[in-house]
């Protein structure tokens, strides 16, 4: 085993243990060792890395936020992240349980690349950008890149994820994540929208109801053209459902254990509607009336 | 420093005490090595994946399932168990139950009993953190370890008694 304080180290490591498992929060890792399903031979521990954890603003105008792998979704959800990518924070707030977010990793969510990972709709909808580092340099890579599949992604032998850059966007945004009970559980679907006031946009994006996070394209077009960026007034209920209905025909959910494709297509299209509604309430995002 | 070793011989900091393991196999979790090899069967085994919270305990301060925690990965970093909240409640050299343990026996808070050590790992993180936490944040504290006996009703009522006696604790 090795246990990493740089990630010069964990790169030169994974370089010179071909078939390494990277062990980050190992919420998700361990559940397949305990069970048999994944052997370990060399393990590379990365949570001793300090140049992992925590965030910096990046970009011309700090419009950037680049959010350390290694950041725990405890540490997401703090007032910080809250208050420059709030669906981030409100996604990390979502994810199992105190002790599972005291553990779990930003970098851990993406590397397992579930259809249910909580924070990859808040990534999708914010086009987010995945930064690798093997022994052979860096690259970047947007979310749709990365995530290639069910629980597989782009990495290549060797390298780690370091970084996720996002933008810090001037409009409100909403997470929200239909499951069994409020804690501990898997997604049966999520949604995250996010509003560009500036760039007079909404995105959208899907977890859970396909096997990577989809973007609600038709329904992004359609907000760009009828809603209010300046006021965030309420929008009509012919606009909401129009929205609604284009957000659910963006899923392609399945019928398995959790759900049913049916049901997941109806709440998904709810989630659409609340999250609008919270959105464009005529209220700007410090709370006051706009 | 980064360091490379073999995987089934490392030192863990339990409770305060050096407790080295020699010969660990690849993938053993925290708990494996605290229940199996060390001794200390105080946290508990039943799903191995992070659902029930029995496990928990402190690593560097925070509460973590030590099922999900890789043992070797765990070396030099500080381990508190259960075991560990009792001895640090006495002040004489014997064994003392810690505030939150005493407050789960006067409410009757301990059914089957196989919740309780992972409940009051986390309850006494939370108490750290919060010395009166209201009833939601209390829920949410609590949200990662089961009770299959179903009592919660007592375990709330345990907590506030918990932190009325820690507060009393530290006012003079």
């Amino acid at each position: 085993m090795t246990i990493a304080t740089s990630i010069d180290d964990a790169c030169a490591a994974l370089d010179a243990h071909p078939g390494s498992l990277v062990l980050a929060g190992g919420t998700d890792l361990m559940v397949e060792v305990n069970r048999g399903t994944r052997s370990i031979d060399h393990v590379v521990a990365v949570d001793r890395i300090p140049e992992l954890r925590g965030w910096s603003r990046d970009g011309d105008h700090g419009q950037v936020l680049r959010i350390g792998a290694g950041t725990t979704c405890a540490d997401l959800a703090e007032p910080t992240i809250a208050s420059l990518v709030p669906a981030l924070a409100q996604a990390a707030r979502t994810v199992g349980s105190p002790q599972i977010r005291n553990a779990a990793t930003l970098g851990g969510n993406l590397a397992t690349a579930s259809p249910a990972g909580d924070t990859l709709p808040v990534l999708a909808a914010l086009d987010a950008e995945v930064e690798l580092r093997s022994v052979d340099g860096t690259r970047r890579l947007s979310l749709d890149e990365f995530v290639v599949g069910v629980k597989a992604n782009a990495l290549v032998p060797g390298e780690l994820i370091v970084a996720i850059r996002v933008p810090v966007l001037d409009g409100p945004q909403e997470f929200l994540k239909v499951g069994t009970r409020n804690a501990m559980v898997i997604a049966v679907t999520s949604l995250a929208l996010v509003v560009d006031q500036p760039g007079r946009t909404v995105r959208v994006a899907l977890g859970s109801v396909a096997p990577v996070p989809v973007r609600a394209v038709e329904a992004e077009v359609l907000a760009a053209e009828q809603l209010d960026f300046d006021g965030l007034t309420a929008p009509d209920t012919d606009l909401v459902d129009r929205f609604a209905d284009l957000v659910a025909d963006a899923a392609r959910p399945i019928d398995d254990h959790r759900s049913s494709a049916a049901y997941r297509r109806h709440a998904v299209g709810v989630l659409a509607r609340r999250a609008l509604a919270r959105a464009f309430s005529g209220r700007d995002p410090e709370g006051g009336t706009a | 420093m980064t360091t490379t070793s073999p995987d089934g011989a490392f030192t863990l900091i339990v409770n305060g005490t050096l407790r080295p393991v020699v010969d660990a196999h690849p993938g053993e979790s925290l708990l494996f090595v605290l229940r199996e090899r060390l001794g200390l069967a105080g946290s508990k085994n039943a799903c191995e994946e992070g659902e029930c919270g029995s496990c928990t305990v402190r690593l560097d301060g925070e509460t973590v399932c030590s099922c999900l925690v890789l043992a070797g990965a765990a070396a030099g970093r500080d381990v508190v168990t259960i075991e560990g909240l009792t001895m640090e409640a006495g002040v004489s050299a014997e064994p003392g139950l810690s505030p939150v343990q005493q407050a789960f026996l006067d409410a009757g808070a301990v059914q089957c009993g196989f919740c309780t050590p992972g409940l009051l790992m986390a309850i006494d993180a939370l108490l750290d953190a919060e010395s009166d936490p209201d009833d939601l944040t209390v829920r949410e504290a609590i949200s990662g370890n089961l009770c299959r006996c179903t009592g919660y009703g007592r375990i709330l009522d345990a907590v506030d008694r918990a932190a009325a006696v820690r507060r009393a604790e530290v006012t003079p």
